[in-house]
């Protein structure tokens, strides 16, 4: 095999393939058209590893081990889904249906919704936990866009956007476990908010219904992302 | 400069000043005394003495040990203070529930017969049972005077470390000890040492995880409290073992006299030249911080310690990369525990074949537990490991109190498992606590009669396990919460076996796929009471019946669903 320099061969689900120094096995996957499911990686921005739907199983690793933080070491042998590990992914989709006030049919994100197509990729038929049904806030005090709690799933893309890319760290996590909140400022309304730059990142990375722009109906509320990599790779080779 | 002849000198002159004050009455001035107001019993000891003109001293120390007793005092008489050979000379009288009205006559009692209606019997099996190696000095130094810890032995073993032994002929023999960190994990502490210590980098960090946050837990604490130089000493051994030059010590808010402690400890040790820049005259630096954590439980995982450190929101990061290679600042950190540290110095003093000497196989040295729940005697306690449970509670604890009868003993915490009277022989090390369902943990041991109710147990652990979690990641966030409101059901009686399924399917759920340990071992305590003591939780389900009376079942389950 014609490797690059320092290149790392390793097995993911029984197929040989090759890794560059440093890559994640989540985009080695990717650009061996495996599939992983994530929610809380995007493309550009800095990984997390909080949603675990992710999580893969490494031979001889002690744990399960999330794709999009986990290196490539030589010699790795990975498997990306297994009765056990599709077991788990759905539960963790159940676990966030289930969290807070998920109502599609209602939503603003209906079908496009990344929350609801992986719901539907990962074959979730039903939630099997009971539903929380927690009292929560909607902020439209923004004059263009909207935050609603009840859609919010935590996956802090609209915190890392906002300070890696936008640079504005206008957002943040407040409160802990099942009490956290994003929240603007100091947990101010948004539309207040001193730092907003009113760029609108947050609210296209947002995979969920929780921050959408105002006024936007039908075909046109769809959210493209796909800024990112592409602002990321310039600012790189700038 | 402080060399070896200057501790000698200042323990001499300790020696000799504790000689001319004649018989030393030491009043436990720790946390758990100090709450039943021992400071006020210092004083009139203090005015007591002074007005009798008798040749004594009286000083404010740390825990004895037996808190159950508190406030707690000790008498050593003259002799026994000047005695080179403790083992022969009159031995040390032990108080318990020593009020200010009981000064006079316990200072009358000076050159007679001990005060028989305070007396605690030195003998009994609760101290003859123990090995004192982290606790050898509390409550029998002042933790506020470095004399007195160098007069104990303090500061010999870092002098001869720094003059005599390279950085990795100590990292060895902490290796060859077989010491094995006492936050939780138990990881070797030595391969510990040796990764930091291999790791590239300029800068190395030391840092000293004190942020005991376990419900029951103040083993760290007293520590601290009674003995804070024995802390600081491990630290400065390892910072020279791993070559670093600055440290933070990461403690919780809430403990204000150990913050005071430690800070008089601090000073000190740099007054002496034993901390700070070129320790006693060698190349060797070490800068010392406090931190102060505002008391999240999740802060005491390593790498949310780190980010809180660093001034940033304390939630745990993906591992690896691991602090030992990209910590602090992305340096190289060693993190240690309280106690892990409070070991080192006696190994380096004592030699690595004298510490592996005692304990299992797998488990060297000794642990200190917070012995506390339905026994006897309740307090801080040092075994060496493989002691079996029977004896720490029976022997130690002097079992539950008359008209009970033991259920459980509940160990590791939030992310331990409680054990049934059938296992009570096992041997307490890492590895059989681990098959048991539980876990060493950081130290906490709570003993349970027929009194509780498992489920509650259970339910009181997820709750605090629910309210700790930082919401990072689903399962954790969501799951404790799904976890607690399922048993919930159970306690309240309207739980059906589909919740109890669907519980257990949450356990091991959350217990894999979580980021980090308390989500890993938020289940535990479900999952050992399951293994043990199922038949309450089918009680519960199946008869709408608390067994232990603790649990307000309903007894119609319609309301409750609505
Ligand atoms: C949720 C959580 C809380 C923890 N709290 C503490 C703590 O309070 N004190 C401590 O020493 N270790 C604590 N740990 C373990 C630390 O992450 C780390 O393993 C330990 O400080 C390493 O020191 P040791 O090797 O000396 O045990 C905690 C771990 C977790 C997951
Ligand atoms: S955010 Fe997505 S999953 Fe939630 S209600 Fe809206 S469409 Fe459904
Ligand atoms: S609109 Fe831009 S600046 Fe404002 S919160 Fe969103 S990402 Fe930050
Ligand atoms: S508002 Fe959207 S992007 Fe931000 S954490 Fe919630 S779901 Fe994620
Ligand atoms: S397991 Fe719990 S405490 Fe740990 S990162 Fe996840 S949410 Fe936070
Ligand atoms: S995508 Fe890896 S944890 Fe969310
Ligand atoms: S606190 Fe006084 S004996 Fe423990």
């Amino acid at each position: 095999m014609s490797a690059a320099p320092g290149a790392k061969t390793f097995v993911i689900d029984g197929v040989d393939a090759s890794a560059t120094p440093g890559q994640t096995i989540l985009s080695a996957a990717r650009e061996h058209n495996i599939f992983i499911p994530t929610l809380c990686h995007l493309e550009g921005l800095g990984d997390v590893g909080a949603c675990r739907l992710c999580l893969v199983e490494v031979k001889g690793a002690r744990r399960l081990l999330p794709a999009c933080t986990t290196r490539v070491d030589e010699g790795m042998e990975v498997t990306t889904n297994s009765p056990r590990l599709a077991d788990y992914r759905q539960m963790t989709m159940q676990l966030l249906f289930a969290e807070r006030n998920h109502v599609c049919s209602v939503c603003v994100a209906n079908n496009h919704c990344e929350m609801q197509s992986m719901a539907t990729t990962l074959g979730m038929t039903h939630v099997e936990v009971p539903y929380r049904f927690p009292a929560l806030t909607v902020d439209a005090s923004h004059e263009r866009f909207t935050l609603d709690h009840n859609r919010c799933i935590l996956c802090t893309r609209c915190v890392r956007v906002c300070s890696e890319i936008e640079g504005a760290h206008t957002w943040d996590v407040m409160g802990r476990g099942i009490q956290s909140k994003v929240i603007t400022d100091l947990d101010q309304p948004w539309g207040t908010s001193e730092t907003c730059t009113s760029c609108g990142k947050c609210v296209q990375v947002c995979p969920t219904g929780a921050l959408f722009q105002k006024n936007r109906t039908g075909e046109r509320r769809g959210k493209d992302p796909s800024f990112l990599p592409y602002l990321r790779t310039m600012r790189e080779e700038l | 400069m402080m060399s070896h002849e200057e501790l000698e000198q200042t323990t001499a002159k300790v020696q000799q000043e504790q000689r001319a004050a004649g018989d030393r009455i030491n009043v436990c001035v720790a946390a758990g005394c100090l709450s039943l107001h021992s400071d006020a019993v210092q004083k009139s000891l203090t005015d007591e003495a002074k007005k009798s003109g008798a040749r004594c001293s009286v000083r404010g120390v740390g825990c004895m040990g037996l808190c159950s007793a508190g406030p707690v005092v000790s008498h050593e008489p003259a002799q026994a203070v000047a005695a080179e050979d403790k083992t022969t000379a009159q031995p040390t009288r032990l108080y318990g529930g020593v009020q200010p009205g009981h000064a006079a006559k316990i200072v009358a009692s000076l050159n007679q017969e001990p005060v028989r209606e305070l007396a605690i019997d030195t003998a009994m099996p609760f101290f003859a049972k123990q090995t004192k190696i982290v606790l050898e000095n509390s409550g029998s130094i002042n933790p506020e005077s470095i004399e007195e810890y160098i007069a104990a032995g303090g500061y010999r073993a870092l002098l001869r470390a720094l003059h005599e032994m390279t950085p990795a002929e100590v990292v060895q023999e902490i290796s060859a000890s077989g010491l094995r960190g006492r936050g939780g994990a138990g990881y070797p502490t030595g391969l510990k040492w040796a990764t930091v210590a291999r790791a590239a980098g300029a800068t190395k960090y030391v840092i000293c995880n004190a942020d005991e946050g376990d419900p029951g837990a103040f083993m760290d604490r007293s520590v601290l409290e009674s003995d804070p130089h024995r802390v600081l000493e491990g630290m400065i051994l390892a910072a020279y073992a791993v070559g670093a030059s600055q440290g933070y010590i990461y403690l919780r808010a809430e403990y204000p006299l150990a913050v005071q402690r430690l800070g008089v400890a601090i000073r000190e040790a740099k007054r002496m030249g034993l901390l700070g820049a070129e320790i006693a005259g060698t190349r060797m630096s070490l800068h010392l911080e406090i931190r102060l954590g505002a008391g999240a439980f999740v802060c005491g995982e390593e790498t949310a310690l780190i980010a809180s450190i660093e001034g940033r929101r304390g939630t745990p990061q993906p591992r690896p990369p691991y602090p030992a290679e990209s910590g602090l600042w992305n340096s190289p950190t060693l993190i240690n525990n309280v106690e892990t540290y409070a070991n080192v110095s006696p190994i380096l003093a004592r030699g690595s074949a004298w510490y592996a000497a005692q304990g299992t196989a797998k488990s060297k040295g000794t642990k200190v537990f917070a012995l506390s729940g339905k026994a006897r005697n309740t307090g801080l306690i040092e075994v060496p490991m493989g002691m079996t449970l029977r004896e720490i509670i029976f022997d130690i604890g002097g079992g539950v109190p008359a008209g009970h009868t033991f259920k459980a003993v509940q160990t590791g915490g939030p992310s331990g498992g409680c054990i049934p009277e059938s296992l009570l022989d096992i041997p307490v090390d890492y590895d059989s606590l681990m098959q048991a369902g539980s876990i060493m943990g950081s130290g906490g041991m709570i003993v349970m009669d027929d009194s509780s109710c498992m489920v509650s147990v259970a339910r009181f652990f997820m709750e605090f396990c629910m309210s700790e979690s930082c919401g990072k990641c689903v399962p954790c966030r969501a799951g404790t919460a799904q976890m607690h409101g399922l048993l919930t059901r159970i306690t309240e009686g309207v739980a059906t076996h589909r919740d109890l399924d669907l519980l257990v399917r949450l356990c091991e759920m959350v217990g894999a796929t979580s980021l980090c340990g308390l989500g890993q071992t938020a289940p535990n305590p479900v999952l050992s009471t399951l293994r043990y003591f199922k038949n309450e939780y089918l009680a519960h389900i199946e008869d709408k019946h608390c067994p232990a009376g603790v649990c307000e079942c309903a007894t119609t389950p319609a309301e409750v669903n609505a």
